[in-house]
């Protein structure tokens, strides 16, 4: 049985040809991807290439499937009430389907809010807010307000189920899309985001591949099946099933992702856990850290350990460097001092992306004693990460990088991994393996272990 | 939910989980939806909750004789979060010694509390009280 497997991305179309009874490889090819004109030409470039490779035709294949990360990835506004409850609830749902969250709103929407959200343009927005039973106020008055939007956009909303009637009269008596499913948070302190994962899948194979000009590819392969940042985090499951508990690094140009497939319960006395219970599978993105669109930002906000790094009349250069990596987006290191640059800065990426994705635990003094409180996940005991991602994958600096990962005693309350064991994706097919996941579970984890090896 | 909703915790650095528990079994049998936020919750903690729940009161329980420190402002953080309306009231053991109830129920009135229980109150005058001064008791 033959697959191959294509990834629409915003810069490139990649495609991978497998032989899934032999769990190989067979061919695979890239081309810059022509959404803009149209989408198919860079999709033909792909496979005439991969046919001359395989000696197949395109027809020969049993799976012809498409992940996209194209025209902006799939962007979501999610909305809810409380900053750190229904809001966060919905950010999360929207991140672990593989979404692109430009921005996140709490209370009533503002009329310059609402202006933002018409230039943001986004791709669909989740409205969220009050539990089961709970707060009327807020989602009736966001609902209105959206609702009157010149905005021709899907709504999901996964709020207070006593309104979803309500809700969805809104929504239709002014012409608008609107998906009702359950709710984020149902009663207090409780995540259920599976449902809402479900429907933003739903609309996104529904609507947006269409609204983004995609649907021509339907006549060469039998479609876009998923975001592509939701089959990367598919592929971490198929690992998982073999290994266990695990997390996936994937730094880029623009974005460091980080997922992590681990309870994270507390692995020392005495802790108390707080805050929102975070969902089995999680992915966070950081869109300030990358290496090279997002080079400058990631500069900014770790300039002081980045220069430690370098002489001190080297600096200035440093500088000059990143600000050209920062607009030539497509460079590729050619010379060592390249790549060394490269590496410091997918360390700083990587560090700083773990940190903001593992949990903390916060040291309170009371009367009653000192006592410990976690937010979020606890990984220190977890012992595989996978990386994936250009800088990760191909600079031959990349140990240095992937250290950013490993708990230091320096900061203890940062429950980092202590001491994993690191995995490449050095085909970079973690996307493919998670399309082929969904049909063939099995072939898609021969896949993760004959690729995914040890660093 | 709705008129019915409460919202019960444990303030401040205090662990006493006991108490919160038949409080909840109490109230819950009594027809009340329970929004409990456990021990060692924050004055912030009760209120998001009760924001996304539409609590129409906050039971704040305390037993480790902190409860002033802990509740100081609570009720002007509430009138910031819009809920002006909801009911405040604290039990437990509101003063360390307590020797004079009348000085510490004062006290807790003066920081905004609508009903201040001092120790070994039974959960069904708290439930009289909660029906009354919600308008459920007809």
């Amino acid at each position: 049985m033959k697959a191959i497997i294509f990834d629409i991305g915003s810069t490139f179309t990649k495609g991978v040809a497998f032989d899934l009874d032999k769990s190989e490889i067979i061919g695979r090819a890239k081309y810059p991807s022509t959404v803009n004109e149209d989408v198919t030409i860079g999709l033909q470039n792909v496979i005439s290439e991969i046919e001359r490779q395989t000696g197949l035709n395109i027809r020969d294949f049993n799976i012809k499937k498409a992940t996209s990360s194209a025209a902006g990835g799939l962007k979501i506004i999610a909305i809810g009430l409380v900053p750190d409850l229904t809001t966060e609830a919905a950010k999360k749902a929207s991140l672990g389907a593989g979404g692109k969250v430009i921005k996140i709103y709490s209370y009533e929407l503002t009329s310059s809010d609402l202006d933002e959200i018409l230039y943001l343009k986004p791709d669909i927005i989740i409205l969220a807010g009050g539990t089961d039973g709970g707060n009327r106020y807020y989602p009736i008055i966001n609902a209105k307000k959206l609702s009157r939007l010149p905005l021709n956009i899907p709504f999901i909303y996964a709020g207070n189920k006593d309104l979803q009637d309500e809700i969805k009269n809104i929504f239709l008596s002014n012409s608008k899309e609107i998906y009702i499913t359950e709710n984020v948070m149902p009663e207090y302190g409780v995540i259920n985001i599976e449902k809402v994962q479900n429907i933003i899948r739903e609309v996104f194979l529904r609507n947006i591949i269409h609204a983004k000009g995609l649907d021509k590819v339907q006549e060469i392969i039998d479609g876009i099946v998923m975001p592509t940042p939701l089959a990367v985090l598919k592929g971490l499951e198929s690992f998982s099933e073999i290994y266990g508990e695990c997390l996936l690094i994937d730094v880029g140009g623009a974005t460091t992702d980080v997922c992590s497939v681990a309870k994270g319960e507390p692995t020392q006395n005495n802790v108390i856990l707080k805050g929102l219970k975070e969902p089995y599978v999680k992915r966070s993105v950081e869109g300030d850290l990358g290496v090279r669109v997002s080079a400058l930002s990631l500069f900014e906000s770790a300039k002081k350990d980045i220069i430690k790094s370098f002489s001190h009349d080297k600096v200035k250069v440093i500088e000059e460097k990143v600000k050209f990596l920062n607009i030539n987006t497509s460079y590729i290191p050619k010379n060592d001092e390249d790549l060394h640059l490269d590496a410091i800065l997918a360390y700083f990426a990587v560090k700083i992306a773990t940190e903001r994705h593992v949990g903390h635990i916060e040291m309170v003094y009371t009367p009653m004693g000192t006592l410990l409180f976690q937010y979020g996940k606890d990984l220190r005991e977890l012992d595989k990460v996978v990386c994936t991602g250009g800088p990760l994958i191909y600079n031959p600096y990349r140990v240095e990088s992937l250290k950013g990962v490993i708990y230091s005693n320096d900061e203890p309350f940062i429950l980092k991994p202590k001491n994993p064991t690191f995995y490449v994706d050095k085909e970079y097919i973690m996307f493919a393996i998670g399309v082929i996941s969904e049909i063939y579970k099995d072939k898609s984890m021969s896949l993760v272990e004959k690729y995914i090896n040890k660093v | 939910m709705g008129e019915r909703t409460v919202v019960l915790g444990v303030i401040g650095a205090d662990v006493h989980a006991v108490g919160l528990r038949i409080l909840d079994y109490a109230l819950r049998s009594a027809g009340f939806d329970v929004v409990n936020i456990g021990v060692l919750s924050s004055q912030e903690d009760f209120i998001k909750a009760a924001i996304e729940s539409d609590a129409r009161a906050i039971l704040v329980s305390s037993l480790y004789g902190h409860a002033e420190l802990d509740c100081r402002g609570f009720r002007e953080k509430l009138q910031e979060a819009g809920l002006d309306n909801v009911l405040l009231y604290i039990g437990g053991n509101l003063g360390i010694g307590q020797k004079n109830w009348e000085e510490v129920e004062k006290k807790f009135k003066e920081l905004g509390f609508n009903r201040v229980y001092p120790p070994k109150t039974m959960p069904d005058e708290v439930i009289r009280d909660l029906k009354k001064d919600l308008g459920l008791d007809k």
